[in-house]
């Protein structure tokens, strides 16, 4: 089935970029991977029925938030971490403390599958609860969202506001005046 | 179709590695990426749900969810650079002290 292939594919582009985001010692790399990972995010968005947010995922995600890194990544000449030092003086470092800690994290990967898959109802294949109703529309979206939540759309409108002007003021030098 | 519970799978694997990232990396910068990766990760099992539902919730709170994180990258980001004026450094290590 050329859907299930589509979706492996595209989770396995969007797992395999975001580990190698952590992965990388340049943070220039790692900007631009994430970048990737996130258009195959937008993939799995378009075949969730929601192209909508797959666009702004697009435009805002990778368009701007991801520039927004890549222009501080340039500015500050970013120096990539010293990890010689740093595997050298971290406490978690030390053998028994990795090997615990590697242990909880593993630990956690598997809780969690575990817990998905014996959840009920998680065989269900998507959307075949919600029928012949469909929740693609823009139109639809639109409405809901200046009607239900349109307290929390101008909540939001504030909030863009005000970290605006806090970006402005953090990043502004001392001497300048203001 | 593909069943709900491997969109959840990604979503936990991707949270998993975000997780990892905050914890594992020394760099500012990175540290912020793997909050995206999380939030990300987020953003997928709530269209999942929304899509299973068959309700547009799912996707309204994605959209506030992309709006908090560009307001969120915007100010950790402005932090970061008044941070690397002061220490010249990225490594979180090198700011312990609460004023100086």
């Amino acid at each position: 089935m050329p859907e299930t292939l589509v979706f492996y594919l595209l989770s396995g582009l969007a797992i395999v970029t975001s580990a190698l985001v952590i992965g990388q010692r340049n943070p220039m790399y790692s900007v631009l991977l994430l970048v990737a990972s996130f258009g195959a995010l937008a993939g799995l968005y378009i075949q969730l029925d929601a192209p909508f947010v797959a666009v702004a995922q697009i435009i805002i995600y990778a368009g701007a938030v991801m520039v927004l890194f890549l222009f501080v990544v340039m500015l500050l000449n970013a120096p990539q971490e010293d990890a010689a030092e740093w595997d050298r003086t971290h406490p978690l470092r030390q053998p028994a403390f990795a090997r615990f800690g590697a242990l909880l994290a593993l630990l956690l990967v598997v809780q969690l599958v575990w817990a998905l898959l014996t959840a009920a109802g998680t065989d269900a294949s998507v959307g075949a609860r919600a029928g012949s109703e469909t929740v693609s529309s823009v139109r639809g979206l639109g409405r809901t969202l200046f009607t239900d939540y349109v307290f929390a759309f101008e909540a939001t409108s504030i909030l863009i506001l005000v970290a605006m002007v806090g970006a402005v003021v953090l990043a502004r030098r001392e001497g300048d005046q203001p | 179709m593909i069943p709900l519970g491997h969109y959840l799978i990604v979503s936990a694997i991707l949270f998993s590695i975000g997780t990892a990232g905050v914890f594992l990396r020394r760099n500012l910068i990175t540290i912020l990426l793997s909050i995206e990766i999380m939030l990300n990760a987020v953003n997928l099992s709530f269209v999942a749900f929304g899509r299973q539902l068959g309700s547009y919730d799912g996707q309204i709170i994605t959209f506030f969810v992309i709006a908090v994180a560009a307001a969120e990258a915007a100010v950790g980001l402005a932090i970061i650079i008044a941070l690397y004026r002061h220490r010249e450094s990225l490594n979180p290590d090198a700011f312990t002290s609460l004023r100086w």
